[in-house]
C-alpha cells in the first residue's frame, strides 16, 4: 500500500537513519578493501614499469611504495571501470618529475638514430655469417639491452617503457605522460631507433 | 620512384605496431613475400622486441610487495 512506503520513509526515524549510515560505512569499506586488493594484484607489473622509469632499483622500489601509499589515501579519484594500472602508473610518472627528474636532465642533445635495418646489419656483419634472426639476436647480451635502455633520453625512454615493456596502448601512455598522442608516436619511432643504435654501439665496443 | 627497400624499411615500426591502412599493409606484404633481405630484417625486428622485453624484466623483491601491503588503510 502506498502508505505504508510513506510510513517506512519517515523523515527523523533516528534508528533507520543509523541502519543506513552503517550500511554505506560498509558498502564504502568493501570498495576501498576491493580497490587495494586490485591495485596490490597489479604492483608487479607496476614494478616492471617503474624499475625503467627510474634511474636504479632503489629509486624504483621507492616510486613504486610512494605511488601505492597516496593510491590509498586517493581511492576515490579512481573511476571504477577505467584502467587501474595506467591510474597507478599516471601517479608515479607525476611523482618521478616531482622528485626532479626533469631537472637533473642533461641538455637535450640532438640523440642520434640509427635507421631501422641498421642493427641487424651490424650484428650479423660480424656473425661469422650467422643472419638467422633469433641466433643474431642472441648476440646481445642481456646487460648490453638494460644499458642501452638507460643510456636513451628520459623522453624517450618513458614512451618505450609504457608502450614495449608495460604493453600500454599509444592513448593510455598519452594520458600517463600527459602529451599527445603524436608525440608518443613519433617517440616510440624515435626511441627504438636510439636503442638500437645504443645497441650496436655496445656490441661493437665488446668486439674492440 | 623510391628504393623498395628503403619504403619498406620506413613501414616495418607501424606494420609491426600493427597501424598501417589495410592498403599499407598490402603493399608491405606484398614486398615481404618476395624480398628474402626485407622479411630477415622485420623477423629480426621482432625478435629483438620480445627479447628486450624479457631482458629488461626484473621481479620485484617480496620485501616491496610485503611493504605495499602493510600501506592499506587499516578498518576501523
Amino acid at each position: 500500500m502506498k502508505e505504508g512506503a510513506t510510513v517506512a520513509r519517515v523523515e527523523g526515524d533516528p534508528r533507520a537513519e543509523e541502519a543506513e549510515g552503517a550500511q554505506r560505512i560498509a558498502a564504502g569499506a568493501r570498495d576501498r578493501v576491493r580497490f587495494e586488493e586490485e591495485a596490490l594484484a597489479l604492483s608487479d607489473q607496476v614494478f616492471r614499469v617503474a624499475r625503467h622509469l627510474a634511474g636504479s632499483r632503489e629509486e624504483a622500489e621507492d616510486l613504486v611504495q610512494e605511488t601505492y601509499a597516496r593510491a590509498f589515501r586517493s581511492w576515490r579519484s579512481f573511476q571504477p571501470g577505467t584502467n587501474l594500472r595506467a591510474w597507478l602508473l599516471r601517479i608515479l610518472t607525476n611523482l618521478n618529475i616531482d622528485r626532479g627528474r626533469r631537472r637533473q636532465r642533461a641538455p637535450q642533445t640532438q640523440a642520434l638514430e640509427a635507421n631501422d635495418y641498421f642493427l641487424y646489419d651490424r650484428l650479423a656483419e660480424n656473425g661469422d655469417g650467422v643472419s638467422d634472426e633469433e641466433r643474431v639476436v642472441e648476440r646481445l647480451s642481456q646487460d648490453d639491452i638494460v644499458s642501452a635502455l638507460s643510456a636513451v633520453p628520459h623522453d624517450f625512454r618513458d614512451v618505450i617503457v609504457l608502450v614495449d615493456i608495460g604493453d600500454f596502448s599509444y592513448q593510455d601512455a598519452a594520458h600517463i605522460l600527459d602529451i599527445p598522442i603524436g608525440t608518443v608516436m613519433s617517440r616510440l619511432h624515435r626511441g627504438r631507433r636510439i636503442l638500437k643504435r645504443e645497441l650496436a654501439e655496445s656490441t661493437v665496443q665488446e668486439g674492440a | 620512384m623510391k628504393d623498395p627497400c628503403a619504403h619498406c624499411e620506413e613501414m616495418m615500426q607501424p606494420y609491426l605496431d600493427r597501424i598501417l591502412t589495410d592498403e599499407e599493409m598490402s603493399e608491405a606484404e606484398a614486398h615481404l613475400d618476395e624480398c628474402e633481405y626485407c622479411r630477415r630484417r622485420y623477423r629480426f625486428e621482432e625478435s629483438l622486441r620480445v627479447y628486450v622485453r624479457q631482458a629488461v624484466s626484473e621481479q620485484m623483491r617480496p620485501e616491496l610487495k610485503e611493504r605495499l601491503a602493510a600501506l592499506r588503510i587499516p578498518l576501523e
